[in-house]
């Protein structure tokens, strides 16, 4: 079989966001970058279907030259090859649209993702890609399995979870307990210096969606201490001051 | 012309948040055509009049009973050129936004999704939408004359605005391909408040100890209609079923009120909550990080605070 896995490049979870230049433009100072922590359970699939079925990883991502760390530590994790396009990954189609034109080119059995990015993180990467190449695609999985040409899913749905069979290709938006995060170990990490990374340069494509800027929540007002042993005060505060009650 | 508006159901009534998606195509402007999709009771969709749909189709071809997500982006994007509607309005859920998706590529639109507020249009159609799990917000133009919008939560205010309209059946033409994903069964909690729709959501975290203990949260949740929540490590632990896990990498809330009941507030478990109206913190260690975030806090034991605060609660309704 062979899989890609499509990995986004992201700000840590436990990042402070800010913005700089009038609130146009992110700002990276700080910042440490890990794999979507979604994309990561994509892969962390990927590699035990790549062990128990003798398939091949490739693994992708649409960004500019600093994203190469990301796409070694997943050449670390397992991934066979990387492939990057060199490309800011503005919105959702245009990412989509690039995936897709290298899926075309390189024909697929599954396509993993996660179910969302944790920047922009829309969950539409998977659906765009699926119905750009004609394939079904689903999202969040939580487990899945492949029996021949076929695949077992679950997803997670509002209060449950679904069960459905496909067959393969499609693409898949990954959550836990898909599998579990893997670490890279040494051997890993050092044979994923030899390991190739493709650099392909994108497709002009416009999705119609342009930025204006960007904007932070206003900062929290001061907390409101009720004291353990009147917690009705607490009450008629939800009930007259918020009206929540 | 008018605006399409995705309705979902589930168990044949409307789903609340679709009610926010007609209510907002409303404040738009409208006028607002609402679609619906398989199984639904007549008089659930003649009130979406109420909100402000002046017309209301119904596809009820017994093949929409199950929510096929490449069914459904095929007979919305048809419905939108039968009707002539550049712009669809989806409320997000585990249904209506890979469905939104696919349909922006069919019929070439422009998408964003996790939208906040109403679109300023004053130069361009420019919206408002929630970035890094909540803690930032972004706002794009929309260039394509077609638009696929995928609402949050809480996005437009449901309003009466007003009266009940006939249903109009809508027929399909639906195509096998379509089919290829064969939904086989599902497991759904029944008679709950499901967490995505909840207005009060009562959240515990490892401070609560054990599962054993889920009914002090459950009895709150039962008197205050509210849903319940967890934290990351309560349901890696299994002591919570998965689709209750609040968080970066879990559901976002957006609720009128999140109580969060021995949880400590770590930022990627924020990052789900941030988008509540009120938050209020039950922790038994002043120095929690959550208090920051919250607008009401209570120091103290949350075994002995429970009992007592659904009793108050009880005593004031
Ligand atoms: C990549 C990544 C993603 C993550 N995503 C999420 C996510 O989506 N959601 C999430 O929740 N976490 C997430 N986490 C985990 C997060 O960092 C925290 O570990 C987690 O939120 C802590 O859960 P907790 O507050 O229940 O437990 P703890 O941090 O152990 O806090 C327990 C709290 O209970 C209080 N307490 C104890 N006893 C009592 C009592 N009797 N009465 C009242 N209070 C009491 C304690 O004072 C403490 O504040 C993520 C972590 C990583 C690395
Ligand atoms: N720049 C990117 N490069 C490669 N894959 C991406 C990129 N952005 C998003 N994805 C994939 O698409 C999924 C959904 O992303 P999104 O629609 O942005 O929430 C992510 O979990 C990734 O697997």
């Amino acid at each position: 079989m062979k899989i890609l896995v499509c990995i986004s490049h992201v700000p840590d979870t436990t990042s402070r966001i800010n913005f700089i230049d009038n609130n146009t433009k992110f700002d990276t100072a700080g910042v440490q970058y890990i794999i979507g922590p979604y994309d990561d359970y994509a892969l962390a699939r990927a590699i035990e279907l790549k062990e128990s079925t003798g398939s091949t990883v490739h693994v992708l991502n649409v960004g500019l030259a600093d994203t190469e760390p990301t796409l070694r530590k997943a050449l670390a994790i397992g991934a066979d090859e990387a492939i990057r396009i060199n490309a800011e990954p503005t919105d959702s189609f245009f990412v989509a649209s690039q995936i897709a034109s290298q899926a075309k080119a390189n024909g697929y059995d599954l396509i993993l993702m996660g179910r969302e990015s944790i920047d922009y993180n829309s969950g539409v990467v998977h659906s765009i890609v699926g119905e750009l190449l004609s394939l079904p695609s689903v999202s969040p999985v939580m487990k899945l399995d492949i029996e021949g040409n076929k695949a077992k899913v679950a997803r997670e749905i509002e209060g449950g979870k679904e069960y459905l069979e496909v067959n393969l290709p499609f693409v898949a938006g990954c959550q836990e307990p898909i599998a579990e995060w893997k670490i890279p170990n040494m051997r890993g990490i050092m044979s994923a210096r030899t390991k190739p990374l493709k650099v392909v340069e994108p497709t002009t494509i416009d999705g119609g969606v342009k930025l204006t800027k960007f904007e932070l929540p206003p900062p929290k007002g001061a907390v409101k201490m009720v004291s353990a042993d009147k917690v009705e005060e607490l009450v008629t505060l939800l009930k007259n001051e918020a009206k929540v009650l | 012309m008018p605006i399409l508006v995705f309705v979902e159901t589930a168990e044949g009534k409307i789903k609340k948040t679709s009610l926010e998606g007609v209510a907002y195509a409303h404040a738009m402007g409208g006028p607002v055509t609402a679609i619906a999709l398989g199984d639904v009771e007549t008089a659930e969709l003649e009130g979406l009049g109420k909100y402000g749909a002046s017309k209301v189709l119904h596809a009820a071809d017994p093949k929409l009973n199950k929510g096929i997500i490449q069914v459904y982006a095929s007979v919305l994007s048809k419905a939108m050129q039968d009707e002539q509607a550049d712009i669809l309005i989806i409320s997000n859920s585990s249904l209506g936004t890979p469905v939104a998706a696919r349909v922006a590529v069919k019929v070439g639109a422009s998408l964003a999704a996790n939208i906040v507020s109403l679109p300023e249009t004053t130069s361009g159609f420019v919206v408002k939408r929630s970035i890094y799990s909540g803690k930032a917000f972004a706002h794009v133009e929309l260039k394509n004359q077609k638009k696929v919008l995928v609402l949050r939560k809480n996005a437009a205010d449901i309003k009466e605005v007003g009266a009940p309209v006939k249903v109009t059946p809508y027929s399909v033409s639906l195509s096998d391909a379509d089919f290829a994903v064969t939904i086989t069964s599902a497991e759904l909690a029944t008679g709950e408040v499901l967490l995505p729709e909840a207005n009060i959501v009562v959240s515990g975290g490892r401070g609560m100890k054990g599962p054993e203990h889920w009914h002090l949260l459950e009895d709150l949740a039962k008197t205050l209609h509210a849903a319940t929540g967890c934290s990351k490590p309560v349901s890696d632990m299994g002591w919570r079923p998965h689709h209750e896990h609040v968080g970066q990498t879990g559901i976002k809330v957006a609720p009128q009120l999140y109580i969060a009941v021995g949880i400590s507030g770590a930022i990627q478990h924020l990052a789900g909550v941030n988008s509540s109206k009120y938050i209020v913190v039950i922790n038994k260690d002043a120095e929690a990080p959550f208090f920051k975030a919250a607008d009401y806090g209570i120091v103290g034991d949350a075994f002995e605070i429970l009992p007592k605060l659904t009793e108050a609660i009880k005593k004031a309704q």
